[in-house]
């Protein structure tokens, strides 16, 4: 369950730079980063409870896989994690997808 | 979890197998950024809010942009292992793979095989099996037990090289807890990531750890010794982790045959 620790990451990163007066986590999490985001919210809970944190919500914002095919010079969005470009060409960079990000929190 | 702080490090050992003493179980607060000062501004602010709530009911609040990367703490302290271990013009290679894929015996080989000197850093959820396996191999090894951890991160392998210390030039192969899930995502500070997969966990595993294939910078595929009792297609494997990660590398070897152990030996190098 390495949510589990994600959320701890979330946990420490955002008492370190509030002290934890915050009612709202926002977070953007790239669909090809590995993260579930329901398990994380669950874990969320968990890493949160006993901390300054315990009771704050976490909102997740998913951010679509996107890449760029070098041979046929065209974005396109990703369906699965296949780096394959519907030219056939696998010359291809992701953009976006692998975030795993803390955008802003709400804090009282 | 650490009831402390709830950091979640809290039952990590690291031990070297045979040395006198064992190091102390509990490493917080060493390479551990956790800052025990937070706890201050937390208090401060804690006091804030009564006063905040005491005087008005209506609770106002104000959004604080941060867009920091939640792994910022780990990739930071990955990058200065890596530097560590450049200067050191150290290999440090991050083996991972599902539980009994063949990760010990293939180092043991290794071992017994190279002539540049070798050390491993071994990542188990409890016992020192593996370590003491790769002393008795001929090299030395410290074991990382990470308790309900189901990975290591850069603070685990951070504190291992300390007690490890290698040596210049040397090989240092880093053995994560056996999961193919989750130790793709931390950094480490190794120069390269390494998939063992062995030919009796099926041909789909790139599929449904894409994750795992997509960090790799090489893939070994074990145990090809099993190839005549296995339905397992060495092709489809090869392309679907090519799909995932057009430039990976594949070596196919057994390591309890020895077969192909060449190719192996000839990329660490
Ligand atoms: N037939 C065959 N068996 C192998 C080969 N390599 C390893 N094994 C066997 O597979 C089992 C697991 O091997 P290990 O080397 O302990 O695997 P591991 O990946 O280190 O396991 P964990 O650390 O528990 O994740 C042992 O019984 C090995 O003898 C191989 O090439 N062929
Ligand atoms: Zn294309
Ligand atoms: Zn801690
Ligand atoms: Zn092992
Ligand atoms: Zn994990």
């Amino acid at each position: 369950m390495h949510e589990l620790a994600i959320a701890e990451s979330v946990v420490s990163t955002v008492l370190e730079r509030t002290g934890g007066r915050v009612s709202v986590v926002r977070l953007r999490v790239g669909r090809m980063s590995g993260v579930v985001p329901d398990a994380l919210v669950f874990c969320f809970e968990l890493a949160a409870a006993g901390t300054a944190l315990a009771g704050a919500t976490l909102e997740i914002e998913e951010q679509a896989g996107l890449a760029h095919c070098r041979d046929c010079d065209t974005d396109f969005s990703m369906r699965d994690a296949f780096l394959l470009c519907d030219c056939g060409s696998a010359d291809v960079e992701l953009l976006s997808g692998r975030e795993l990000q803390v955008t802003s929190v709400e804090v009282v | 979890m650490c009831s402390t702080c709830g950091c979640g490090e809290a039952d990590v050992r690291v031990t070297t197998p045979g040395a006198a003493s064992d190091a102390a179980g509990h490493g917080h607060g060493h390479g551990h950024g956790h800052g025990h000062d937070e706890n201050h501004s937390h208090d401060e602010s804690h006091s804030h809010d009564h006063v905040h709530l005491e005087q008005d009911d209506e609770l106002r609040t104000h959004t604080l942009e941060l867009e920091v990367a939640v792994l910022a703490k780990n990739d930071g302290l990955a990058a200065r292992n890596r530097a560590w271990l450049a200067e050191r013009r150290i290999t440090a290679l991050n083996l991972m793979s599902s539980p009994g894929a063949g990760k010990t015996t293939l180092l043991e080989r290794t071992i017994a095989a190279t002539d540049r000197a070798v050390s491993v850093i071994e990542g188990d959820q409890e016992t020192l099996f593996d370590a003491e396996r790769i002393r008795k191999a001929g090299a030395r090894a410290v074991q990382v037990n990470t308790g309900a951890g189901c990975h290591l991160d850069a603070t685990m392998v951070s504190r291992a090289l300390e007690q490890l210390r290698p040596e210049r030039d040397s090989i240092v192969f880093i053995e994560n807890v056996g999961n193919l899930v989750c130790p793709a995502l931390f950094d480490l500070g190794e120069l390269r990531k390494v998939v063992v997969i062995s030919v009796t966990e099926g041909d789909d595993k790139p599929l449904k750890y894409p994750h795992m294939f997509a960090a790799a910078d090489l893939v070994v595929i074990n145990k090809t010794d099993l190839l005549p009792y296995v339905d397992f297609d060495m092709e489809r494997l090869t392309v679907d982790a090519r799909k995932l990660n057009p430039l990976v590398q594949v070596v196919p070897v057994s390591a309890k045959t020895g077969e192909n152990l060449d190719a192996w030996l000839t990329w660490l190098t």
